[in-house]
């Protein structure tokens, strides 16, 4: 019964001025199975979505896309969506000043004449956030939720319509466990009402858990399809088929060199910027040493960000009370330029409103948080700046064809290394990584812990916020664990396993002072 | 038919002709033009002329075209320029100032004025859209306060940097010496960078460029000149290179090497593209945008010194429609309205296209309700085919509505929420504050 095909790509190529993003790429995908797509940063997963869904319309490629036993030409989303194709793409498109109904009908909002029918859409968007099992207002506006609860709406939204196949393009890359957790049930639970869907994540443990089969591209190749059913796939298969070796580990070795406390943060208390009845941090206190790794775990909106960006030169909330000490001596830092100028990166999570200009180069976005280092008498020597940016490039392997590049054309993956390198060109003495790993490849995100060790082992302090425990169980030496605001438990590796660290991430209740 | 693209994708350094579809334009303007009006458009004279009317197209469109890059616009350029011009003249006309310190004395009042408008955009964070709107009827008021409504001659000692030439010196071989040797300048000038680039893209291990294509980019940008050279020589006797066209040379050369090669150029470009990533950046987007306004009415004012001094006089109605012609240029010439996007170089030949068309469509007596409608036309035409060019085989939908996403999200990290101090909780004020351009 699962076994006739929905949807069958045969030879599909997509060209780039400069890049061929898919060469021959075919896939197919059985009618209510849930079909995973995996692959390297840059290996063409998002571009294939688009191919399918119709943003990049027919004409722009070569090859043949029949869908539910036709061939289909689709010169624009909207065309797919009427076939019955929804994409839900890595980036979220919500609106966040406007509320989740008026989000859920942009484009097709129900009524007659062009006059809403508000009454009808707020009794259909109810029946919708109840089936994705989000239990919300519909009147809330998005910017209030989480990224968790938008994903959730992004789907309901994608449900409004008739859809036979559901297309996720790393949807749980932002969640926290327990919100990946109701995801996934929720796509299971759309596969037994007999709806295809198609996800694309480098959460191996979750394909692993949920795909039926598997369709690994490298390269702009299709690689091989596994069939998971006939047993036999597992994280390591997939990593193989991924990156055409199997790595030994998911975390380097690395034998910390821990030196002396020098930065340290006392008694921080940030007031929410626009509500000033509410605390983002209360009280705060925690410390770094020298060549240390220091987790931040929470759940998602438990404040580590918020924390960190208010450390960053007050980039976040209003500043009220406390004081930063580094190598001693209290430091101001009334700005983001002191802040860099005293020796502190922040890598945000939110690579593409807060981390990168999307129309700069390569080149520019890697040198642009510390141009003095490559300027003389406020003139940037373009020669170095070359330089350096073909050297992180190198160094990260960011695949560009070169460092003239425009960030904005990056796979996600690619966007990431190149926030990462801008950061380490900035030689911050404590960097702080939110989220580094998100969306990126089981193999790069290998390469990226290992740099992260290797600038502990140069004497830097890490701070490492991350939703994922097992990464911060890998990587760190000691954790903090705040929740709403709060930090209630630092712990040691040691000491620390998904268990306990899960009790502190929930509960207000100071178990341990943070020293 | 591919062999042509292909030579043209060499030829254009691998991007394509389209990039080039602004010079292309312009050239097909002057070319129609020449047709039309009879050969008259390339006389010496009119062209004299056109470098002496037309100038301040350009100063404005270099200031205008850096804040549309930062996200912001100036409309009160005209306003400005007319009241400095004013306040010019009658500092000659009562107080008896030497025409140097006349000029000085415009410099700064520009500057006071920009550091007005530039307090009003950066500190307050009111757009500028609305800063220099109200600017655009205060400093016109002013104008006429100063002014008392009515013309306000200027000594001709003044009148020189609106209408001089380069001086003429050295031995009469029926040319005008300076403006031969201002040719030469340029001849070599172009050469040296032409070597200077190649050098330095062979440094960076760029794949290195057929020889071929270095040769037929200087043949033509040296014919150009020396083109241009002949018509500036050649002209009435007694006229040579205009000294306004010596300023505008001097300020394009200065602002393209700010914005492309310094700190703060790419301050300006990082504000523009993603106002809160610049800001985590370090970028001091305050500080720059106060800069940005300030320059601008510097360059207003200068605009409006050379427009008095051509014009012998300043009037109630000077610079009158100058933002639009401005504004006009820069977008032709290739900016975004959302800011990030758009470069001095491509502004300039902006600013051509509108100048020549002016120009062209009034040597033609077309009536100037006519020429208004072209202009407007050819400022629909030339930005909706930029658009219609970038959107292609791009999602565009949905790109639109990330980039509005971006947008809103991208004004929740302003300098303001950096600093706020508890006394100022009136955060959601500052949220949409960030652009308001034409659109
Ligand atoms: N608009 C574009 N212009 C030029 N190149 C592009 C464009 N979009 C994608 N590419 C290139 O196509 C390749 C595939 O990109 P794609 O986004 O599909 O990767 P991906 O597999 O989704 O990676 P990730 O896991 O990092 O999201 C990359 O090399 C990218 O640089
Ligand atoms: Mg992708």
């Amino acid at each position: 019964m699962a076994n006739a095909p929905i949807l069958e790509m045969r030879g599909i190529t997509k060209r780039f001025p400069g890049v061929v993003a898919l060469s021959e790429v075919s896939m197919t995908v059985r009618r209510g199975e849930v079909h995973a797509i995996c692959g390297e940063n840059g290996a063409g997963k998002s571009t294939l979505m688009k191919v399918l869904s119709g943003v990049y319309p027919y004409g722009t490629y070569d090859g043949d896309i029949v869908f539910e036993g036709e061939e289909v030409r689709f010169s624009d989303i909207k065309q797919s969506e009427n076939a019955g194709i929804a994409i839900i793409h890595q980036e979220l498109a919500l609106i966040p000043e406007l509320s989740i109904t008026e989000n859920l009908f942009l484009g097709n909002e129900p009524g007659r004449f062009g006059v809403i029918n508000w009454v009808g859409a707020q009794k259909r968007a109810r029946e919708l956030l109840h089936l994705v099992g989000l239990d919300e207002d519909p009147d809330t506006k998005i910017k209030t939720l989480g990224v968790g609860k938008q994903q959730l709406v992004e789907i309901a939204k994608a449900l409004h319509k008739d859809v036979k196949l559901l297309i996720l393009d790393e949807p749980t890359a932002a969640l926290n466990e327990a919100e990946s957790q109701h995801l996934l049930d929720l796509i299971g639970g759309f596969r037994d009402s007999g709806m295809t869907s198609i996800m694309i994540s480098h959460k191996l443990n979750e394909i692993e858990r949920i795909a039926d089969s598997i369709t690994i591209i490298r390269d702009g190749k299709t690689v091989e399809t596994l069939d998971v059913a006939a047993g036999g796939v597992d994280e390591d298969r997939i990593i193989r088929g991924m990156v055409g070796r199997s790595l030994e580990s998911r975390f380097p070795e690395r034998t910390p060199n821990i030196g002396e406390t020098f930065f340290e943060v006392r008694g921080w208390t940030v007031q929410h910027p626009v509500d000033p009845d509410r605390l983002v941090c209360k009280d705060e206190n925690f410390f770094v040493r020298r060549g240390e790794i220091v987790g931040f775990a929470g759940l998602m909106g438990a404040g580590r960000t918020e924390l960190a960006m208010s450390v960053f030169g007050r980039s976040y909330g209003t500043y009220l009370s406390g004081e930063i000490v580094k190598d001693g001596e209290e430091i101001k830092l009334a700005n983001v330029h002191d802040a860099i100028h005293h020796g502190l990166g922040y890598v945000s999570e939110d690579r593409k409103t807060l981390g990168l200009n999307l129309l700069d180069s390569i080149k520019r976005a890697t040198v642009s948080a510390r141009l003095d280092k490559i300027s003389r008498g406020g003139v940037v020597n373009g020669l170095k700046e070359y330089e350096v940016a073909e050297e992180y490039r190198k160094l990260l392997r960011t695949k560009a064809n070169s460092v003239e590049e425009s960030v904005g054309k990056l796979s996600g993956g690619n966007q990431q290394k190149v926030v990462l390198a801008k950061w380490m060109f900035s030689d911050p003495d404590i960097l702080i990584l939110d989220e580094p790993t998100r969306g990126i490849d089981v193999g790069a995100k290998f390469e990226i812990y290992n740099i992260i060790n290797q600038l502990a082992a140069q004497g830097k302090g890490i701070v490492l916020i991350s939703s994922e425990l097992p990464e911060l169980l890998g990587m760190s030496d000691r954790i903090y664990t705040i929740f709403e605001g709060q930090i209630t438990n630092v712990l040691s590796a040691e000491e620390a396993n998904p268990e306990s660290l899960m009790v502190s991430m929930t509960s207000t209740r100071k178990t341990g002072p943070a020293e | 038919m591919s062999k042509f693209s292909n030579t043209m994708r060499t030829l254009t350094g691998g991007r394509g002709i389209s990039q080039y579809s602004m010079i292309i334009a312009l050239v097909a303007i002057i070319v129609v033009f020449e047709i039309m009006t009879g050969g008259y458009t390339l006389d010496p004279t009119n062209v004299i002329n056109m470098v002496q009317q037309y100038s301040y197209i350009l100063i404005l469109a270099i200031g205008m075209v850096m804040l549309i890059i930062a996200g912001h616009i100036d409309l009160s350029v005209g306003s400005v320029a007319a009241f400095v011009g004013v306040v010019v003249a009658q500092s000659m006309a009562i107080w008896h100032l030497p025409a140097g310190v006349a000029m000085l004395l415009g410099l700064v009042t520009g500057a006071v004025v920009g550091a007005w408008q530039g307090f009003w955009v950066a500190f307050v964070r009111v757009p500028a859209f609305i800063v220099t709107l109200a600017g655009q009827l205060i400093f016109r008021g002013l104008n006429q306060v100063v002014g008392n409504s009515t013309a306000v001659p200027t000594p001709a000692s003044y009148n020189w940097i609106g209408n001089g030439f380069l001086p003429d010196f050295g031995p009469d071989f029926g040319f005008s010496n300076p403006t031969l040797i201002l040719g030469l300048i340029v001849v070599v000038a172009l050469i040296w960078k032409e070597l200077h680039d190649r050098r330095k893209r062979v440094a960076m291990g760029a794949t290195s460029q057929p020889v071929w294509v270095s040769v037929v980019k200087l043949v033509v940008l040296c014919g150009i000149t020396v083109f241009a050279t002949y018509l500036f020589a050649t002209g009435r006797v007694g006229t040579s290179f205009p000294v306004v066209g010596i300023i505008a040379g001097v300020l394009i050369l200065l602002y393209s090497f700010i914005t492309s090669s310094t700190v703060f150029g790419r301050h300006i470009y990082a504000i523009g593209g993603n106002s809160s990533a610049a800001v985590l950046s370090g970028v001091k987007s305050r500080r720059v945008n106060f800069l940005l306004m300030m320059n601008m009415s510097v360059l207003a004012a200068v605009a409006g010194m050379v427009f008095i001094g051509n014009a012998q006089a300043s009037g109630p109605f000077d610079g009158t429609g100058w933002e639009l012609d401005a504004i006009a240029a820069v977008f032709v010439g290739g900016a975004a309205i959302f800011g990030g996007i758009g470069t001095v170089a491509g502004s300039i030949i902006g600013a051509f296209v509108m100048a020549f068309l002016a120009n062209g469509l009034s040597l033609l007596g077309l009536d100037s309700s006519w020429v208004s409608v072209i202009r407007g036309l050819v400022l629909l035409l030339a930005v909706g085919f930029d658009v219609y060019n970038k959107t292609q085989g791009r999602p565009s939908i949905t790109g639109l509505l990330l980039r509005g996403f971006s947008r809103k999200k991208s004004s929740t990290v302003t300098e303001e929420t950096l600093e706020a101090q508890p006394q100022n909780p009136e955060q959601p004020a500052a949220e949409k504050v960030d652009k308001v351009p034409l659109s």
